[in-house]
């Protein structure tokens, strides 16, 4: 248990160290977690051991990444995707391999070649998407591109470690027991193993679709926290053992799972539970990674290796260009494509392992290889910044945002805390303005309800600072906030000033102390929720009364604008009778008579000239 | 212009007077001809309080009827601020003018005008320098562009130093002779656009049946 503790401090430590200054230094955080890994690594301060260990088990956070961004690729968008996932992932991993292959094939026999021809063609998903992630470029269309190649690669894992066995040619131990600690589905005769594949993959799909809802809305009826947690954790563990089981890649479970769930309402509250999981995950795995660079090795084979990697980022580039060429990507957009995927990826290590215990690869093949793959990983977060320092050119980024807006009309540019009586009509005028808004609310059962209607509702306490990021706060202009409960409103707003300063507010007060509450913290777009309403239902009762109804109208507006008027003076002097500590009954009544004495003094000249008889026309 | 025998012209009478409570002759030439057969009245300020006009239901308004009459205050020359409003929004291209539009044509214009001074300070060296006539151009403009034909206006005149009692029920019956003499077809028309004000002599233009 010691031990344990003692390492997993070391790598946190490692990783709260190298991430923050290799930020800094604007070398981004997977560059920061590689580089602590070399360093309490075996060749560096030799702080760790069992580094395959981690590795093997960190490459969860893989699984978990491909939850998160199938919750963020609703089923319709990933339709749409379906011929650059095709189109440009088969002919990238196709022409990868036949030219890598063709490469080995100076030095290896075919089958050897053809081997390490399909596991180099992968690239590195984890890398690579965590890096698109922090540069803000996964909905830009070349983003697009790039992840519908590293989603291709995923699916075509599968047939390879189906189609490795076939090529071996070295007598092997029998150590190739690979699968589950439930029952073997290779025991199974074909037809069953099919049936059985299709069954787990059709039950993720009906459980996201039907089973899914229900129960998260029953798990966060309860309001305790850390069950939601440990239900969205207990989602993602048990549906990569089920395709563990079936022999598909977890990844892909997962993934799907996540496309399913990600119409649901619960979706940002999924996102936000799970990020902190996948990312501590994934930062361990790039130090495993980082420290699994063999320098003896590297040391002796220095040219070989050497040589090696630049061959495998060369002909891996070449190919991209060219699927970039025939896809029609505009220039700068095929440069980013063909930088961000000619890495070797994490799968290598997988298959490489894989393919040494079915006596595809002999072991002094495979050691140099990985060792190649491991520095093309440690290289591609910095051909990330040479691309952007030198092809994209000081406007390169903002090219490639500019031309995000015009791609992704979904963004949204509004967040609406809380959708209750107000927030609900509030809703509807924005959308029948053409402005779509993430709607937040902690109810389940109103977030339901609304749903069922067609509302982009989702579930989730509005004042969490990681649902907010979910929300897309970075990218919003505006927030509302409609909550009721004035505290927490002032929470929301506090918590928003802070961290996002950017952040326009507009907010509903529930009455004039909450609106002094909301004046405190500077805000000063504030309606009073029932002064509306009051001054409508006047405006009508006057007309009842026989007024004519422009005048009522008018009189209304005058009113109102009054009020608006005298708001600062009312709010100076509630905050100075504050400081007599009087109740806050008296208070109230302090309050009211001021307000009465201010209306009385409040000028209707401007009423009473209007349209009358000392008009000369009228 | 209009066959005599053809039975009824719809009148719609567009009411124009932001307070409508504080002027006693509009309300009584108003009460006139409230409830007449064939005369629909729209009060523009208490339908569109907020002068949101909506200007499908105001085209459709006009579509349904032969004559249209505004019926307002002189305001600075002009009229209140809602009728150029109306004007703005409801006179659509392709629909009132515009070589595609016929929507409007040989529909009756008229405007029934409440104004402070009376008819000689409506004079070249008068106090206010310009004729009535002079003065409503623009709409006599519009009326022509939209195909419409051009009635000189109903005029209530001099109504400052306040009109005796009398005086107001009269105009109320003139302004109704009027309006039916419109819509039965017994006011002529020709002889009524030689007219300075269309009530300086109903007797002389109206038939009678």
């Amino acid at each position: 248990m010691e031990h344990f503790l003692l390492q997993l401090f070391i790598f946190l430590a490692a990783a709260a160290i190298a991430v923050p200054i290799a930020k800094k230094l604007g070398l981004g955080s997977v560059l920061g977690y590689l580089i602590a890994g070399i360093i309490i690594g075996p060749f560096g301060l030799s702080l760790i051991a069992d580094i395959e260990e981690v590795m093997h088990f960190t490459e969860f956070g893989v699984v978990m990444m491909l939850f998160l961004v199938g919750l963020e690729l609703k089923p319709s968008l990933l339709w749409q995707m379906r011929t650059p996932i095709v189109g440009m992932g088969g002919l990238q991993v196709a022409l990868s391999s036949v030219l890598i292959s063709g490469f080995s094939l100076l030095y290896l026999p075919w089958q050897q070649a053809v081997a390490v021809g399909i596991i180099l063609s992968l690239s590195s998903t984890a890398i690579v998407l965590q890096t698109l992630r922090e540069k803000g470029l996964m909905n830009t269309s070349p983003g697009r591109s790039i992840f519908s190649v590293l989603l291709f690669q995923d699916l075509a894992v599968i047939p390879m470690l189906a189609v490795l066995p076939l090529l071996a040619t070295i007598a092997m131990l029998d150590d190739g027991h690979h699968g589950s600690i439930f029952f073997d589905i290779s025991s199974l005769p074909g037809y069953l193993r099919i049936l059985v594949t299709l069954l787990a993959i059709s039950s993720i799909f009906l459980l996201g679709k039907f089973a899914g809802r229900p129960m998260f809305r029953t798990i966060a009826a309860t309001r305790v926290r850390e069950i939601f947690v440990a239900a969205a954790l207990a989602l993602v563990v048990g549906i990569s053992l089920l395709m563990t089981a079936v022999g598909l890649s977890p990844a892909l479970g997962t993934f799907l799972a996540g496309v399913v769930l990600a119409d649901s309402e619960y979706r940002h509250e999924l996102e936000s539970d799970i990020e902190p999981f996948k990312g501590l995950l994934l930062g361990i795995f790039f130090i495993s990674i980082g420290a699994s660079l063999n320098f003896t090795l590297i040391g002796e084979e220095i040219l070989l290796i050497a040589g090696l990697s630049i061959a495998l980022i060369g002909l891996k580039w070449l190919v991209l260009v060219v699927t970039g060429f025939l896809f029609k990507m505009a220039k700068k957009e095929r440069s980013l494509f063909a930088i961000a995927l000619a890495q070797g990826g994490e799968f290598a290590f997988v298959l490489f392992q894989f393919s040494r215990t079915n006596g595809v690869l002999p072991a002094q093949t495979i050691e140099p290889l990985i060792s190649a793959v491991a520095i093309s990983m440690f290289l591609a977060p910095l051909l990330f910044l040479a691309h952007d320092k030198f092809i994209a050119g000081p406007h390169g980024a903002e090219d490639v945002q500019r031309e995000a807006d015009t791609i992704d009309h979904g963004e949204h540019r509004v967040i609406l805390a809380g959708f209750g009586r107000l927030g609900t009509d509030l809703g509807r005028f924005l959308i029948s303005a053409g402005i779509k808004p993430v709607i937040l609310d902690h109810d389940a059962a109103n977030v339901d309800i609304l749903r069922k209607f067609g509302f982009e509702v989702y579930y989730g306490d509005i004042t969490r600072l990681d649902l907010l990021e979910a929300a897309g706060a970075d990218e919003a202009e505006l927030l509302i906030v409609t909550i009721g409960d004035k505290d927490k409103a002032s929470e929301l707003v506090e918590l928003v000033q802070k961290h996002y300063p950017h952040l326009k507010i507009a907010a509903n007060a529930a009455d004039r102390s909450a609106a002094y509450q909301l004046m405190d913290l500077g805000i000063t777009v504030i309606r009073r929720e029932t002064f509306g309403s009051a001054l409508s239902l006047g405006q009508e009762s006057l007309k009842l009364l026989g007024v004519d109804p422009y005048e009522a109208y008018r009189l209304k507006r005058i009113f109102r604008k009054k009020d608006e008027e005298m708001m600062p003076e009312l709010y100076r002097m509630h905050r100075e009778d504050e400081d007599q500590y009087i109740s806050m009954y008296q208070k109230h009544n302090i309050d009211l008579e001021e307000l009465m004495r201010l209306d009385q003094n409040a000028d209707t000249e401007e009423l009473d000239k209007a349209w009358t008889a000392k008009n000369p026309e009228m | 212009m209009r066959n005599p025998d053809y039975p009824m012209r719809k009148i719609l009478i567009q009411f124009v007077h932001p307070a409508r409570s504080r002027s006693k002759i509009n309300n009584t030439l108003r009460a006139a001809v409230e409830g007449l057969d064939g005369v629909t009245i729209n009060d523009l300020y208490a339908t569109y309080p907020d002068f949101l006009i909506d200007v499908q239901r105001e085209q459709q308004l006009c579509e349904e009827h032969d004559a249209i009459i505004f019926q307002h205050p002189l305001y600075w020359y002009s009229t209140p601020s809602i009728m150029k409003e109306w004007l703005d929004l409801v006179l659509e291209h392709g629909w009132a003018y515009g070589s595609q539009a016929s929507l409007l044509k040989g529909k009756l214009f008229l405007q029934a005008i409440t104004a402070g001074g009376d008819d000689s300070t409506y004079r070249k060296d008068g106090y206010n320098e310009f004729s009535l006539r002079e003065l409503i151009s623009p709409y006599r403009a519009t009326a022509k562009l939209c195909n419409m034909v051009w009635l000189p206006p109903f005029a209530v005149l001099g109504i400052h130093r306040g009109l005796p009692e009398e005086e107001i029920k009269m105009h109320g019956e003139d302004y109704r002779r009027m309006v039916i003499g419109l819509r039965d077809g017994t006011l002529d028309i020709e002889q009524g656009r030689k007219e300075d004000y269309l009530n300086n002599d109903l007797h002389a233009i109206i038939r009678r049946p």
